[in-house]
């Protein structure tokens, strides 16, 4: 057998950290990022604000602030996420990556850990909201941080969606408006409205299983200060579903 | 042992036999002109040796290992430049090569980086990002990460396509100086690269190995490289 010396075959794990790092910093190489984060911290907030009127509802709660994520994820995490594949497919750089001595998953573990990572600074940023309500009144601060536990975990699940929606294409638009669309058929279902069409379809059994799916009604435990199984499994499960699915989809090409 | 065994390689797109039955070794020292008219299989061939495309049947074997069995191990041994040098636009020269070090897990990723940009005369260059390049230092950003880890074997996609008279010349002197250590295959339809630059031949057409001799012989085959190459390929 010939060796080269000078190629040593890679340690375990220098891949993938070199992959997170790339992504990770990718994110800020563009304008992008910043105009990402700041979306993200004006309407967590203004939706807070001026829907959720949590300030006149005079209690010193994140509740109402976390009730809007579901839909600040579905938008947002397809728009972080469209470029995992769909980028690397447009440049051509999928060929490099997948021709250098790294394994698909290494790769794609790489890829989507430094997404999450990504929404979860996003998350950060509204730390002064939870600041602000502790400043003004006497908040259960486990309830504000199971909150963000839980909305972290359902950017994850809305990521692993999105992940599958880059891996299907080289537009980085189409895999944002097909992870978008996804995202947003889950966190209807389990709203009052959707719930009248699904009543009119289904038995009522049935319908209470399908809310079970939506990601409101996953969160919202977290956000009243329960780190349940249930949930927590359900988002882990959507998240790394859509992971190992978008790296099949990869792997098959 | 060769540093490049192709066995019986076969791909098909759908209903079309890209790559037929291919079979050829390399070894070290050797450069392995690959000629053949667009759409002829020289691509494919080059994606089905570097793991990035799966045969439908036969083997290819870099450094000892099959790509299809040991792919990471084949890589490490591999350096590839797809056609086109693709490379992450928005990271500058020196950031590219630094993360195609660090990937490969080299010792000293900071030293090799410096090396290679040196090697490669991308030093004056090394700030800027890949996008604001202009294609003669973009080939050659492709060319540096595929020698980043001084490999033993080498397989460039067209790697002076598009490139000027003393672009070419230079990225031939880089390749020359590092042949005689290697097993490289590069593919071309410059005729004129052949008598530059290679050992060997093998001439691609409709998927098949239409001819694989060494260069002198080549030459032999007439004066008119043109037409030698139109009969081969017909």
């Amino acid at each position: 057998m010939t060796h080269n010396p000078d190629s040593p075959t890679p340690r375990p794990g220098a891949a993938f950290w070199a992959v997170l790092r790339r992504e990770f910093a990718g994110y800020f190489r563009t304008p992008l990022a910043y105009v990402f984060l700041a979306v993200f911290n004006a309407f967590a907030i203004s939706l807070a604000f001026f829907v959720g009127n949590i300030y006149e509802a005079g209690v010193a709660s994140l509740d109402r602030f976390f009730l809007y994520h579901p839909w600040l994820w579905a938008f947002l995490a397809p728009a972080a996420g469209a470029r995992l594949w769909a980028e690397e497919r447009r440049q051509g750089t999928i060929e490099l990556l997948l021709t250098w001595p790294v394994t698909v998953w290494e790769a794609a573990l790489g890829k989507f850990f430094a997404a999450w990572l990504f929404l979860g600074c996003a998350l950060l940023i509204t730390l002064p909201m939870a600041f602000t309500v502790c400043y003004l009144g006497d908040p259960d601060v486990g309830v504000i941080v199971s909150g963000y536990v839980g909305s972290f975990l359902c950017a994850g699940a809305c990521l692993g969606i999105a992940a599958i929606a880059s891996a299907l294409t080289r537009s980085q638009v189409i895999a944002f408006v097909t992870g978008f669309l996804a995202c947003f058929v889950l966190v209807l279902v389990g709203y009052g409205v959707f719930d009248e069409l699904l009543s009119g379809a289904f038995a009522t059994g049935t319908v209470e299983e399908i809310r079970r799916l939506g990601l409101w009604r996953n969160l919202e435990p977290f956000t009243l200060g329960l780190i349940d199984l249930r949930p927590t499994a359900y988002f882990l499960t959507v998240a790394f579903a859509g992971l190992g699915l978008s790296t099949l989809i990869v792997e098959r090409r | 042992m060769a540093l490049i065994e192709v066995s019986r390689l076969e791909k098909s797109y759908g209903a079309i036999r890209a790559v037929k039955n291919v079979s050829f070794s390399v070894d070290r020292g050797e450069v392995v002109g690959f000629l053949g008219p667009n759409g002829a299989g020289k691509s494919t061939t080059m994606k089905l040796l570097t793991g990035y495309l799966r045969p439908d049947a036969g083997t290819a074997v870099v450094a000892g290992f099959d790509v299809v069995e040991h792919p990471v191990a084949a890589k490490a041994h591999l350096g590839y430049s797809p056609e086109g040098a693709p490379a992450y636009g928005e990271m500058t020269v020196r950031e590219f090569l630094r993360f195609a070090a660090e990937l490969r897990g080299l010792t000293d990723p900071a030293q090799r980086v410096a090396d290679t940009l040196k090697l490669c005369r991308l030093e004056e260059v090394a700030g800027q990002s890949v996008d604001t390049l202009s294609k003669g230092y973009r080939m050659r950003v492709g060319f540096a990460q595929a020698v980043i880890h001084d490999p033993a074997v080498l397989i460039l996609d067209e790697p002076t396509d598009g490139l000027d008279p003393n672009q070419k010349f230079e990225v031939r002197r880089i390749l020359k100086d590092m042949a005689a250590r290697k097993a490289v295959i590069v593919s071309t339809h410059i005729l004129e690269e052949i008598a530059e630059l290679c050992t060997r031949v093998i001439v691609i057409a409709q998927g098949e190995v239409r001819c694989d001799e060494s260069k002198e012989r080549f030459l032999q085959r007439g004066a008119d490289l043109n037409q030698v190459f139109r009969k081969l390929t017909a």
